[in-house]
């Protein structure tokens, strides 16, 4: 602390800090990918090696049999689980991204009557929790039908308030109007305008909501719980939650729900790395006011 | 902000008042199919899935089942707060309430705590491989909180844990424990999202601010303490905001722990109380839960927000 602290002599900061940080961060670097890289081993063991091998290393690489048997496991179930959840939060978080834009820039750039009214109540949307909504959803959706379809989990992903909040100071700050003047002047209409250049200049928070969205969607575990049935319509989440809760009866699920598990997050973590390089600018245009 | 507008128009002489009101309604005219084609897709679907819903769910709150004796039909009468009478009274669900504060009251300051600490190291120039790190941090975010609470579970197992030597010795699942355990799961996931948010806040602060400090002699953690983090305090609220909505719904977790720890039991956070009392059914008091719950996450968030607004405003 004092080595820090008495750094007054120029830009070169002593050893002992530098080491303190380094030290701090490796730590936490264990910390956050230990658990990761056991689940990513414990899925590469056959099951009867599972419990008699180092945990935290290879045994016989079974990863593709592994796999294979998860795969034809009940007619290949747990693919359908998986295309349900790219289907639910990669076309829910497109469009809602979307519509969140569209209305967010119509917050930003036009004056109307009741336009602080709409922001407003948007807002205060962000502060309701999605799972507040869940069993209420579930009560109007059992009135008119459609619990247990495809609709019931995906219509209510198109909503993100927090989208029109981020795209709305995005589109203030980022769209200039001297653009949109000269847009008009160009005899281009305003969606034409919105679609052609507003869109390319909100790209970094469009990214973000997008992320936000698929990321909530695909995480969301309450409102496909309490929606669906039928096995076949779940997202990968709920399949394996449900698999894990039956492991004691069906002792060979416990494996299973490991490789699935492990196999799940892989494509949100290709989201995150292909797409990280655009998002970081719009989360900071959501953080700084 | 208030003040300022008063006084112009206050000051302001009457004609340019009379050209202001007749400006408005021309400016409601220019573009008024375009405004309606950008808001009109996201207002109808806010409506019927934000609006709606709250609106559904205090009617069904306000209702009671009526019978015609024991095994009569049932019937939905007005019950006006007969359920939330019933929601005072409930015992498990205000124990629930009471386990969500204690966790939320602990493990958000140790998560942003941690998020703000690795978010200033990032920015420091103490650190390499930054962007190493930043990943590495970020990764576990992209594991939803089903599947984390699946994997910990392992974890903390006595016999299947790759730690066997701490888990046979303290048993994570334990009554005592296993909310500890959660807000484990919890921090895991969401630490390295709240470090980006803020570390984002952090890169958009001009480097300039920081030359003076170093000339007058500050060190990393001088200017950490007295010019990054009452700089990035909003980025701080905001995520501050979220863990405590976070907390105060969560579900997934425990509804996961309750196959690996009998200490975990079905009303163990509120909005587990309501999943377990719609599923019973008793739809209308699980309504007035939800609504409670809702309004409560609404003041906690909101008055946390004016709270650190008018803090800073002194």
């Amino acid at each position: 602390m004092t080595a820090i602290l008495s750094t007054g002599r120029g830009p070169q900061e002593s050893r002992l800090s530098r080491a303190g940080a380094l030290i701090v961060m490796l730590v936490f670097t264990l910390y956050f990918l230990i658990p990761i890289w056991w689940l990513f081993i414990a899925s590469t063991k056959s099951s009867s090696q599972f419990s008699n091998t180092a945990p935290l290393w290879f045994a016989d690489f079974n990863l593709f049999e592994n796999v294979g048997q998860l795969v034809a496991y009940r007619d290949g179930v747990y693919l359908k689980w998986m295309l349900n959840s790219v289907l639910y939060a990669g076309l829910g978080a497109l469009l809602g991204t979307l519509f969140a834009a569209m209305c967010g820039y119509a917050l930003a750039k036009y004056r109307f009557p009741g336009r602080d009214l709409i922001f407003n109540v948007v807002l205060g949307g962000v502060l309701v929790p999605a799972t507040a909504l869940a069993l209420p959803l579930f009560l109007i959706f059992s009135q008119v039908g459609l619990t247990n379809t495809f609709w019931a989990v995906f219509l209510p992903s198109l909503v993100s308030p927090f989208g029109v909040y981020l795209t709305r100071i995005f589109a203030a700050s980022s769209v200039p109007e001297e653009l949109l003047e000269a847009s008009r002047l160009d005899g281009a209409g305003e969606v034409r305008t919105f679609f052609t250049i507003s869109v390319r200049l909100m790209f970094p928070a469009l990214v973000t909501v997008f992320l936000f969205q698929f990321v909530a969607i695909w995480n969301n575990f309450f409102l496909p719980l309490i929606m669906l049935r039928d096995e076949a319509l779940f997202p990968v989440t709920l399949g394996l939650y449900s698999w894990n809760s039956q492991v004691n009866q069906i002792p060979e699920l416990r494996l299973y729900v490991l490789v699935g598990a492990f196999l799940s997050i892989i494509p949100l973590v290709i989201t995150f790395l292909l797409l990280q390089r655009f998002w970081r600018s719009g989360l900071g245009a959501g953080a700084v006011k | 902000m208030s003040v300022n507008i008063e006084t112009a128009e206050a000051t302001s002489p009457r004609p340019s008042r009379r050209r202001t009101a007749a400006r408005l309604p021309k400016a409601v005219v220019q573009h008024k199919r375009a405004i309606a084609f950008f808001i009109v897709p996201f207002a109808v679907l806010f409506a019927l899935f934000y609006l709606v819903p709250i609106g559904y769910a205090v009617y069904q709150s306000l209702l009671v089942i009526e019978r015609d004796g024991t095994f009569g039909q049932a019937r939905e009468v007005f019950g006006g707060f007969a359920q939330y009478v019933q929601v005072f009274q409930n015992g498990p669900f205000w124990q629930s309430v009471g386990r969500v504060l204690l966790f939320g009251v602990v493990q958000v300051p140790v998560m942003l705590g941690l998020a703000l600490l690795f978010a200033l190291l990032l920015d420091s120039p103490l650190l390499r491989g930054k962007r190493f790190f930043r990943l590495a941090f970020f990764v576990p975010y992209a594991v939803p909180g089903v599947i984390a609470a699946i994997m910990w579970g392992f974890l903390y197992s006595p016999n299947l844990s790759p730690f066997t030597a701490i888990t046979q010795n303290v048993n994570f699942l334990s009554a005592d424990l296993v909310l500890w355990a959660i807000a484990n799961v919890v921090t895991w996931v969401f630490v390295g999202y709240n470090m980006l948010i803020i570390y984002s806040s952090l890169l958009s602060i001009p480097t300039e601010i920081y030359e003076a400090a170093r000339l007058d002699g500050a060190g990393q953690a001088r200017i950490a303490w007295s010019i990054k983090i009452p700089l990035v305090m909003p980025a701080i609220v905001l995520t501050a905001i979220f863990s405590i909505i976070g907390t105060l719904q969560l579900l997934a977790e425990p509804q996961v722990f309750r196959s690996f720890s009998s200490a975990v039991s079905s009303t163990f956070t509120p909005n587990l109380t309501v999943y377990t009392t719609s599923s019973i059914p008793n739809v209308n008091l699980a309504a007035a839960f939800s609504v409670v719950l809702a309004l409560a996450t609404f003041v906690l968030s909101f008055g946390f927000l004016k709270f650190t607004q008018r803090k800073e405003g002194k």
